[in-house]
């Protein structure tokens, strides 16, 4: 790809700005932080302002030219457009990227008049537009009348690259960063040479160091043996990638060197296949806690076999849903606000059962099994009547969504770290009640001798209800942190229920520290197992152990001690 | 049994005969009477719909029941069929596959439906198969499956491997440069055969080593990605432009696009390409990370023609919601329901002997502007699409075969299914003749249901 002139004597401007800022902020590493933000806000305020009056002075800013450059994308073929596209980049136009991020957002689209358009909002049948040359609003269109100019992967890729060149000359640290980060495999001849001057002025070191290793990768392709010693030690997969052809090349020397570098970060990669497979595994586990600790209450320490444990997992993962229904464009918020909601409308539906179908069944559990599945059923077939069979969607906030990286080869996913964290407060909190409160201390009482704790006061039934609203409402907060990581459907629930009852009888009937370990074990075994066994025997594989487990173990990795558990 | 079908027509004529025919033929007059006095002549014409409303199944299955009662309803505003009316008759085989099997007997024994529109998994497809040859129903079944098969009985209006796999694969190969592909899949019958056509189609026709193809199976409604998903970032990253060809079935879609986004696989790097995951699918999931992803089939929502906004306008009128969307296997019933209309106009009854031989030629608009064709194998024509996800949910269509390709029964690509052929015209009639030793191998419904139920 050629580069373009952009934004020439006004870029070089705004270079020597922040290469100032860069340079102050550089010497005063130990100063206040205080000052160093005021300083970066004054003159991020200064270049803004400066901008506009930049575009102004542009001589090539004038419409017809603008059209036609235009124009010249609504072609069919998409190796015209890829021309069309450059012709942009080296218009110079100052609307040049906004258009092409509309073009690559598939917002610039064509009226019927043959008027070009940005789309603002493309959801629903009317979509409200503005013109893409004056900007001004144009109201609201109908996508019958709008033809977008499409594109494609190969398109996108052109684009990308395209925004990350004219990006590196930004004052946002945030683009630069970006943008270096996309050229890194990008760069060719023509490229070179303005990079080399712009790494010279580049102020943050993350991005020097990123375009220096864009520029060694491209030296290393025309077989310098120098470049090794710059992507040395780097972990990113494009530097490996790199690397690994230089060693398959013809030439001796530079393979040699080539090989030698990969071969430095091999036990580094190492080390992070076994972080990974570990998160992984915790995070599966996490999981496996959460959809398993209500059940551990009400199965493990009230006895009650309730099959419509994963209808209120699905019930707290509805309420998010329409939480977020209820506050729109808020869905971290409505997220937050789902944690309360869902534990209540759960513990409700639970209070509702153990009432209505479950107190008239104690002791009989074969009856209550057949009772809470009719239950299950019920509810499943009520979501789908009452809201729909269809899946909804549930929107991820942005703080949790993405990873962060740990190093080039390496980085965990948000979503997955908030349910890790979520599932051992949760975990924690119930251990906080069992153990702290005068609830806890019922719910004990009655567990190890009913007809005891009633004759010492204690009203049996009302703490009947209270457990198991407590074990459903913690269903309902699983429901919550699942709608994070997968479907929210009717049958959400039925996904979660065998592995939750495997979780609790593995980890010992009644004992909220087995569940879990057993959770969490049952994780990492799965995660370490997957990559060599597949994911359909890996299944299989725990399931064969567990069922070995239990019958060396009846009662599970800690089993409950003393007369209690004899009865 | 047709026979006695064949005499119900005729309710009002031996009440104004003076020799009554018999007691039955009262009951049933007096039981049609009040209904088809308003129509005038005859009882109406029965149409079934076999589809899950209840069960895992229902998530995808109910729309088309809606979608066949939406088409039932604008024939029956435009004066019916031979001038009668039609009827829906729905009954709910609850994701059971044995099931299908008894549903659909009582369709056909019970109910005496002309014609039953329905299924969705190849499973319960090979359930009813016995049923329909046996009492000699039609079938017109709008999914996408992996071919190897052809019933007299069965109309395939959804794509055979030959009308997706093979064209998703080639645009990749040609216009996308990819090297290396990663096959994931559900673990049944569809993925499996779906994937052994394309690993022998990659190695034999564009020479991939074994060392560039993955192939991963997962069990239904998998929830956790983050090893294979990792996996294919691993094998993606090692030089050579890698795709994902995914044959993941249903709710593990959702879950797997998420952790393709949250670890940062973009479709400009690594594309998925799946044969799976249309609007419906995509209504789950918020679409923002995974623009460019791409999703091969034969009829996009995003379709620019009028027949198409009609057809959108009239189903969101219909379902009385505004963000409902359509797809692909509605599509096909759009097109399968013309078909079976215009071959009843063709063949003046509704008997099925006389419509399937009737049907064999026929030609109705699809909704892509063109025309989709039965052929004699029972499958049709169709354009093969290639679309790109946006961030509103919908795809962006950027490639198409220039023409409409014929749905092939017996894929060329597998051994011992390269020879057979389906003819179901006279005098072959035969949907699995071989052509090496000239053989007619006859119907193995019955096996095939039972390998399929006893999985």
């Amino acid at each position: 790809m050629r580069y373009p002139p952009m934004l020439g004597p006004a870029s070089a401007g705004v270079r020597v700005g922040t290469a100032a800022a860069g340079n102050e902020r550089a010497s005063e590493t130990r100063g206040s932080w205080l000052l160093v933000l005021l300083l970066a806000l004054a003159l991020a305020l200064g270049l803004t302002q400066a901008a506009p009056a930049v575009a102004q002075s542009e001589p090539n800013g004038d419409d017809e030219v603008a059209n036609e450059l235009l124009e010249a994308l609504d072609v069919a073929s998409f190796p015209a457009k890829g021309e069309a596209i450059e012709a942009i980049v080296l218009s110079e136009d100052p609307r040049a990227r906004d258009w092409l991020q509309a073009l690559l957002d598939g917002r610039l689209q064509r009226t019927d008049e043959g008027r070009f358009v940005v789309v603002l909002d493309n959801t629903g049948r009317e979509w409200p537009v503005q013109d893409a040359l004056s900007g001004e609003p144009l109201g609201e269109m109908s996508r019958r009348d709008l033809d977008r100019i499409g594109i494609n992967n190969a398109l996108r890729n052109q684009l990308r690259s395209a925004i990350a060149v004219v990006d590196l000359y930004s004052s946002d640290l945030a683009l630069r960063r970006a943008s270096a980060e996309r050229l890194l495999g990008e760069v060719d001849a023509d490229l070179a040479e303005p990079l080399a001057a712009v790494i010279e002025e580049e102020p943050d070191a993350r991005v020097r160091e990123r375009l220096m290793q864009a520029l060694a990768i491209h030296r290393l392709e025309q077989g310098e043996i120098e470049a090794v010693a710059d992507l040395r030690g780097s972990l990113h997969p494009r530097v490996r990638v790199a690397l690994s052809r230089a060693a398959n090349g013809d030439e001796p020397l530079v393979a040699d060197a080539a090989r030698e570098a990969l071969n430095s970060v091999e036990q580094m990669l190492k080390v992070n296949r076994v972080v990974e497979t570990l998160y992984f595994g915790l995070s599966l586990g996490s999981v496996l806690v959460l959809a398993a600790i209500g059940l551990a209450i009400t199965f493990g320490v009230m006895g009650v076999i309730n099959m419509a444990h994963g209808e209120l997992i699905m019930l707290g993962a509805y309420t998010t849903w329409a939480m977020q229904q209820l506050l729109p464009g808020q869905p971290g918020l409505a997220l937050i606000l789902a944690i309360p909601a869902g534990f209540m409308v759960a513990a409700l539906a639970g209070v509702a059962i153990e009432r209505g179908v479950i107190q008239f069944l104690k002791g009989r559990p074969l009856e209550t099994l057949l009772a809470t599945f009719g239950i299950s059923l019920i509810l499943q077939q009520l979501v789908r009547t009452a809201i729909s069979p269809l899946n909804r969607t549930v929107i991820t906030p942005e703080w949790m969504s993405g990873s962060i990286a740990i190093n080039d080869a390496l980085s965990l996913t948000l979503n997955r770290m908030y349910v890790l964290g979520f599932a051992l407060v949760v975990f924690a909190s119930l251990m906080l009640i069992m153990r702290r409160t005068r609830l806890g201390l019922e719910v004990r009482a009655v567990t190890q001798n009913r007809a005891m704790a009633r004759s010492m006061g204690i009203r049996a039934t009302r703490v009947d209800i209270m457990t198991f609203a407590l074990g459903s409402g913690v269903a309902g907060l699983a429901g919550v942190a699942l709608s994070q990581l997968t479907n929210v459907g009717p049958n959400l629930g039925q996904n979660y229920i065998i592995d939750s009852f495997m979780v609790v009888v593995f980890g010992g009937v009644g004992n909220l520290w087995g569940t879990l370990v057993a959770g969490l074990s049952l994780g990492v075994i799965n995660q370490v197992l997957e990559p060599w066994a597949g994911a359909v025997m890996a299944k299989i594989i725990v399931l064969v152990f567990i069922i070995l487990f239990i019958q060396k173990r009846p009662r599970g990795l800690f089993p409950q001690k003393g007369r209690a558990a004899e009865g | 049994m047709n026979a006695s079908r064949r005499i119900m027509p005729f309710p009002l004529r031996p009440l104004s005969s003076p020799l009554r025919s018999g007691a039955a033929a009262l009951l049933s007059a007096i039981a049609l009477g009040a209904a088809s006095q308003a129509l005038a002549q005859e009882d109406p014409i029965k149409v079934g719909i076999l589809h899950s409303l209840s069960g895992t199944m229902a998530i995808s299955e109910s729309t088309l029941k809606d979608t066949v009662e939406m088409l039932i309803a604008q024939q029956n505003e435009q004066g019916g069929l031979l001038g009668r009316q039609l009827e829906a008759v729905v009954v709910d085989p609850a994701s059971n596959w044995p099931l299908f099997a008894e549903r659909a007997r009582e369709l056909l024994e019970q109910h005496q439906v002309d014609v039953v529109f329905g299924n969705w998994t190849s499973v319960s497809r090979k359930a009813v198969l016995p049923v329909f040859e046996e009492l000699n129903g039609l079938l017109f079944y709008p999914v996408q499956y992996e071919g190897e098969e052809s019933s007299e009985n069965v109309f395939y209006t959804g794509a055979a491997p030959n009308q997706q796999a093979i064209p998703a694969v080639e645009y990749l190969i040609n216009e996308v440069g990819v090297e290396r592909f990663a096959l994931l899949g559900t673990d049944y019958v569809y993925p499996r055969t779906t994937n052994r056509i394309l690993e022998a189609f990659l190695k034999e026709e564009h020479g991939v080593a074994d060392e560039d193809i993955l192939i991963n199976y997962t069990p239904f409604g998998h929830s956790d990605w983050q090893n294979i998903v990792a996996e294919v970032r691993r094998f993606g990253s090692e030089g050579k432009k890698t795709a994902v060809v995914s044959t993941i079935n249903g709710d593990a879609n959702v879950p797997f696009y998420r952790e393709l986004a949250n670890q940062g696989i973009d479709a400009a790097d690594i594309p998925v390409i799946a044969f799976s995951v249309g609007e419906q699918e995509l209504s789950g999931i918020d679409t923002g990370p995974l623009v460019g992803h791409l999703a091969a089939w034969n009829y996009f929502m995003s379709v620019d023609t009028d027949a198409n906004y009609d057809f959108i306008d009239a189903w969101i009128d219909w379902t009385g919601d505004e963000e409902s969307v359509t797809n692909d296997p509605m599509e096909a019933h759009y097109i399968g329901f013309n078909m079976w209309a215009e071959a009843v106009r063709k063949a003046g009854t509704t008997e099925v002997d006389a419509v399937k031989d009737a049907i064999i030629g026929v030609n109705v608009p699809n909704l892509t502007g063109g025309f989709a064709a039965m052929m004699p194998n029972h499958h049709i024509t169709k354009p093969v699409l290639i679309g790109e996800v946006q961030d509103n949910g919908q795809f962006d269509i950027v490639w198409q075969t220039p023409s409409t390709v014929a749905g092939d029964a017996w894929s060329d690509f597998l051994p011992g299914s390269r020879d057979l052929m389906a003819d179901w015209q006279a005098p072959m009639r035969c949907g699995n003749f071989n052509v090496a030793t000239g053989r007619c191998g006859g119907s193995t419904a019955a096996e095939e249901a039972e390998a399929a139920l006893a999985e």
